[in-house]
């Protein structure tokens, strides 16, 4: 089997495991290109999560970036596709089941009872982010709770905080 | 009852683009900003409803709900242009990432400029999941199931699809018992 195969292959296995997306996945994602095929050290598979955290957008794109150093642009384009596709026919497929079950009574509330979940887990995602970016000292923190009642009180762009936690972090951090 | 908009074709995957362009680690927040505030296409509840779909499913919960929802608008057209959208701004800026770590052998160390920007990202996230529990009116249980699923996330650290296999089914339940369809049905009859 041809490197870019192996690759499209562990990256479509992986996406299928992604519950909760890219940071759920990782532990799984270091076992199977560190541990098992051999495809990166340790060292390697650190430095690209960060490269990929500097990008903004969904941060599945982890996985792009890993197929890149594994196999260059044929790894990148193999792994971003193994990595997405199989998700979205899963997603597809789920719309199209709550299309055709729309008129049943209990949908409705089904789907809500998912609600919760997903508001606790995304409360949770700021919350890790929050505390990681605390390791600069107490400033980040000050820029967590402005940015918190900026974005909850307010309409204004989300732009302003991001653009001000720039600005702060650039004359006083360090 | 807030109306919303039908988005055209163009409009879906400028939308995506700027979510994904945007979305500095919380493309949700800004999933949430453009979808629900700026352009009005769901509902602050539709729009929950899908994120939460996209969350119980493998993949990363944004991009699941943009293949739901340009698939709601317009049709398969409409999942591969949301998702064209989302995923090429920042694929094009890992491509320019990935040349100058080739190139250089290494990163700059993460500058003060990104610590601050990390840090109100954080802000936004939480900012965005205070916003949605206040305008989503959960029952007391919901807040319930909300409350442990943050903690079991950001405290104890739990895998993900740990919290989500545990709590789904119970809050499912809920749900269907909130609008009387589970055992209340047998008590009326």
């Amino acid at each position: 089997m041809t490197l870019l195969l192996q690759i499209l292959l562990t990256f479509g296995i992986l996406s299928l495991v992604a519950v909760g997306g890219a940071n759920a996945v990782l532990p799984e994602m270091h076992r199977q290109l560190v541990e098992l095929r051999g495809w990166l050290d340790d060292a390697t598979f650190a430095q690209l999560y960060a490269l990929a955290q500097a990008a903004p957008g969904p941060n599945i794109l982890v996985a792009s970036v890993m197929g890149w150093r594994i196999g260059s642009w044929g790894g990148m384009a193999m792994a971003t596709l193994g990595m997405l596709l199989p998700a979205a026919v899963l997603a597809w497929g789920v719309a199209g089941l709550t299309h055709r079950l729309r008129g049943a009574p209990w949908l409705k509330p089904a789907q809500g009872g998912l609600v919760p979940v997903a508001v606790g887990l995304l409360l949770a995602a700021g919350l890790v982010m929050a505390e990681a970016s605390s390791q600069f000292g107490l400033l980040p923190l000050v820029i967590v709770v402005i940015s918190t009642v900026f974005v909850w009180r307010t309409s204004y762009s989300p732009l302003w905080v991001l653009a001000g936690g720039g600005v702060l972090g650039l004359l006083l951090l360090r | 009852m807030a109306d919303t908009v039908v988005p055209t074709r163009t409009e879906l995957f400028t939308g995506y683009l700027k979510i994904g362009l945007f979305g500095f680690g919380g493309v949700a927040a800004w999933a949430r900003r453009v979808i629900v505030e700026e352009r009005r296409w769901l509902t602050e509840r539709e729009y929950a409803e899908v994120l939460g779909l996209g969350q119980v499913l493998p993949g990363p919960n944004v991009g699941n709900a943009a293949v739901m929802i340009g698939r709601r608008f317009h049709g398969l057209p409409g999942a591969l242009l949301a998702t064209a959208g989302i995923y090429c701004a920042p694929l094009l800026i890992l491509i320019a990432l990935c040349l100058l770590y080739d190139r250089y052998g290494q990163l700059p160390a993460v500058a003060p400029a990104m610590a601050g920007i990390a840090a109100a990202a954080a802000g936004m996230v939480i900012g965005t999941a205070i916003k949605m529990v206040v305008k989503l009116k959960l029952a007391p249980e919901a807040v319930g199931i909300l409350s442990l699923a943050a903690f079991a996330a950001a405290w104890l650290r739990l895998p993900l699809p740990v919290i989500v296999l545990a709590l789904a089914p119970i809050s499912i339940a809920a749900s269907l018992w909130r609008a009387g369809l589970l055992l209340r049905d047998e008590a009326a009859r």
